[in-house]
């Protein structure tokens, strides 16, 4: 006789998949791949499945920048949502519309299964996925599945569910949103082996997804995640003005245990200043370009196991 | 006669004038964030310092800094030739064609007596290339010793001297401005743009502040001895294989050429890796020495990476005049 675990969790078939590329227009990896697809789209494709390849913000991608007006990836509020306006509004607020109504609506049955959203950081993160709830057992379940298939490659889990420092990404229109920020590459710059890094993580999330349309039941497992603390901000000027740089200890040294007491940023004359906070925590996201303007030199964040229920398709 | 050593200053020494009037420059790309926050932190120490006038500082591109870009209508560092620098100016100049202009009022005019005698201006590369000197001359005794100079204080860290074989009138760049041509952009990377990595901002530092004083020793007399220096002479460029109609990329740096600058690419090596895997390879007949693999900037210049070739200079000794005036 089978007794049903507590702890399994039935989801739908994952029919409707996206994959977006160019949410920021100078993040090269996911503009490269995307336009790559949208011509042949052979390699994304598994059966039972229709997986779409987009260009979310193409007058960024034209222009090589990260935005035309506002940020894209910070544009899907609900108050942008339903803000009238039409072709009036900022651009990427109207793109974003858009994108809802493609692939949304956010919050609804109608929504895509799941979006994988392609980024580039100049932090030296390596390969990062970025998990925007604890509670998502099918994207627990698929991350888990892609950090052992790159093994003893690196593929580390960010979850951003801090109420106040996340965001409203494109990927947040469908029901499991799944980032992927691969590191480091300069902006506006395509780097072969942070492309192909790129591309093997998506396919081995394809092959999850397959596997579990064909009814593939993934038991419960652990997950190591770094979980989002909070934001630490460049030291300023009374004018706002940046007067110190990551300290040469800290540069490239995501994901490593920062202590108190140890040098964190170095002032243009050379005097270190030192991270205070209560504990140890591990920073990420440590000098990404895109984040100066955001008041933002780096996130700490702490390590955590989430445990991810059984997954199998209903 | 016989146990005395011969004299290294002999008749082939150079002799040139002081350097009064030198100029810093950062910012002429607004993105190249070592160059804008060192000439911010010289100004800004210089008003708390009330210090002396020299060297003449400039942040070049005002405008394209405050939006952290590289240029808001067309490259500054591009506006510099004789042509350029005489043509009409229009009432609908791009801001950057205006901005030479005045540049060149303060710095130059190029080509006439009034003129800086020296202009260093700073820039960041994505490529993998340590410290570079670029300077549009193999004779520019100035900035070959300074070179050797710095070669000498700084042993640690990896730098070349690299040659672009144009005429001073030709010469497009910032750095064209001063006398004689004397100057040159001192290059760091690899550093995205928009970011200031510290090991980078000191490198610039610490390499301005010998530029400086290199300058403040000739101008005191020292005689500087001379020698051999390896220079970089630009040969070309290679472009990013692209499809014949979009005009898009396809295929990126190979990850073996990937931050080899300064390797030597020999005929056959690999070059470029295609987005379904195959290898292109470099098919010159002579090798040469790639650079600026993979800068950013240089995507929509078709600048896949460029190749010079090595060749040694000898560097005659060099001092200041004596008898000047100024």
């Amino acid at each position: 006789m089978s007794s049903y675990n507590n702890n399994s969790v039935r989801l739908n078939a994952a029919t409707k998949v996206a994959v977006f590329g160019g949410t920021h227009g100078n993040e090269m990896s996911g503009v490269t791949l995307v336009n790559l697809w949208m011509k042949n789209s052979n390699e994304i494709q598994r059966k039972g499945v229709e997986t779409k390849p987009f260009i979310t913000n193409p007058k960024a991608v034209e222009k090589c920048t990260r935005y035309v007006d506002t940020d894209l990836n910070r544009a899907f509020t609900a108050e942008n949502l339903s803000a009238p306006g039409g072709e009036s509004l900022p651009y990427e607020v109207w793109r974003a519309q858009e994108i809802n109504n493609m692939f949304g609506p956010k919050g609804s049955p109608e929504a895509y299964d799941v979006i994988f959203d392609l980024h580039n950081t100049t932090s030296n993160m390596g390969c990062t996925l970025i998990l925007e709830s604890s509670k998502d057992h099918f994207n627990l379940q698929m991350m888990n599945y892609i950090k052992k298939a790159l093994a003893p490659a690196s593929c580390l889990v960010l979850l951003n569910e801090h109420p106040l420092l996340k965001y409203s990404t494109s990927r947040s229109v469908a029901k499991h949103p799944v980032g992927l920020e691969v590191g480091p590459q300069p902006q506006g710059v395509l780097r072969s082996n942070i492309f192909d890094s790129m591309r093997v993580i998506i396919k081995h999330a394809l092959d999850f997804i397959e596997l579990f349309n064909e009814d593939v039941e993934f038991p419960p497992c652990t997950v190591e995640v770094f979980r989002v603390l909070e934001r630490v901000d460049y030291p300023r000027d009374a004018n706002g003005n940046i007067i110190a740089m990551v300290h040469p200890n800290l540069q490239d040294c995501d994901w490593e245990p920062l202590n108190p007491g140890d040098p964190m940023f170095q002032t243009f004359d050379g005097k270190t200043i030192h991270y205070q906070g209560p504990g140890t925590v591990y920073p990420t996201f440590i000098n990404e370009a895109a984040y100066y303007e955001k008041q933002q030199a780096f996130v700490t964040t702490k390590r955590e196991t989430l445990v991810a229920s059984a997954v199998k398709k209903s | 006669t016989t146990g005395r050593k011969s004299s290294r200053r002999g008749k082939s020494g150079a002799c040139l004038p002081k350097l009064s009037r030198v100029a810093v420059c950062g910012g002429t790309h607004g993105n190249e964030l070592s160059g804008v926050y060192l000439i911010k932190e010289l100004m800004k120490r210089r008003r708390e310092a009330d210090d002396e006038e020299q060297p003449i500082l400039v942040l070049s591109n005002p405008r394209a800094a405050q939006q952290c870009l590289r240029y808001i209508e067309v490259d500054l560092n591009r506006c510099f030739s004789h042509d350029a620098l005489n043509a009409p100016l229009s009432d609908s100049a791009p801001y950057e064609v205006i901005r030479s202009r005045e540049i060149n009022a303060v710095l130059g005019p190029k080509g006439s007596a009034d003129s800086v005698d020296f202009i260093c201006d700073l820039h960041n590369t994505t490529a993998n290339m340590g410290l570079c000197f670029i300077s549009c001359s193999d004779s520019d005794w100035i900035s070959l010793h300074i070179f050797k100079y710095l070669q000498l204080c700084i042993p640690d860290i990896p730098m070349r001297y690299l040659h672009f074989d144009l005429s001073h009138d030709e010469a497009y760049s910032l750095d064209s401005v001063g006398k004689h041509g004397f100057g040159l952009s001192m290059e760091v990377g690899p550093q995205p743009h928009g970011v200031v990595r510290s090991n980078v901002y000191t490198t610039m530092k610490t390499a301005l502040e010998l530029v400086l004083h290199w300058i403040r020793l000739f101008n005191c007399g020292t005689v500087f001895e001379g020698g051999p220096v390896d220079v970089f002479t630009l040969v070309k460029h290679v472009d990013y294989p692209r499809d014949c109609s979009t005009h898009d990329i396809v295929a990126a740096i190979h990850p073996l050429l990937q931050d080899k600058d300064f390797c030597l690419l020999n005929p056959g090596d690999p070059v470029f890796q295609t987005f379904s895997g195959e290898t292109i390879t470099y098919n010159g007949s002579e090798s040469l020495y790639p650079f600026f693999i993979n800068e950013c900037a240089y995507y929509e210049k078709g600048i896949a990476f460029s190749l010079s070739r090595k060749s040694r200079v000898n560097v005659p000794s060099l001092r200041a005049n004596r008898d000047q005036s100024r």
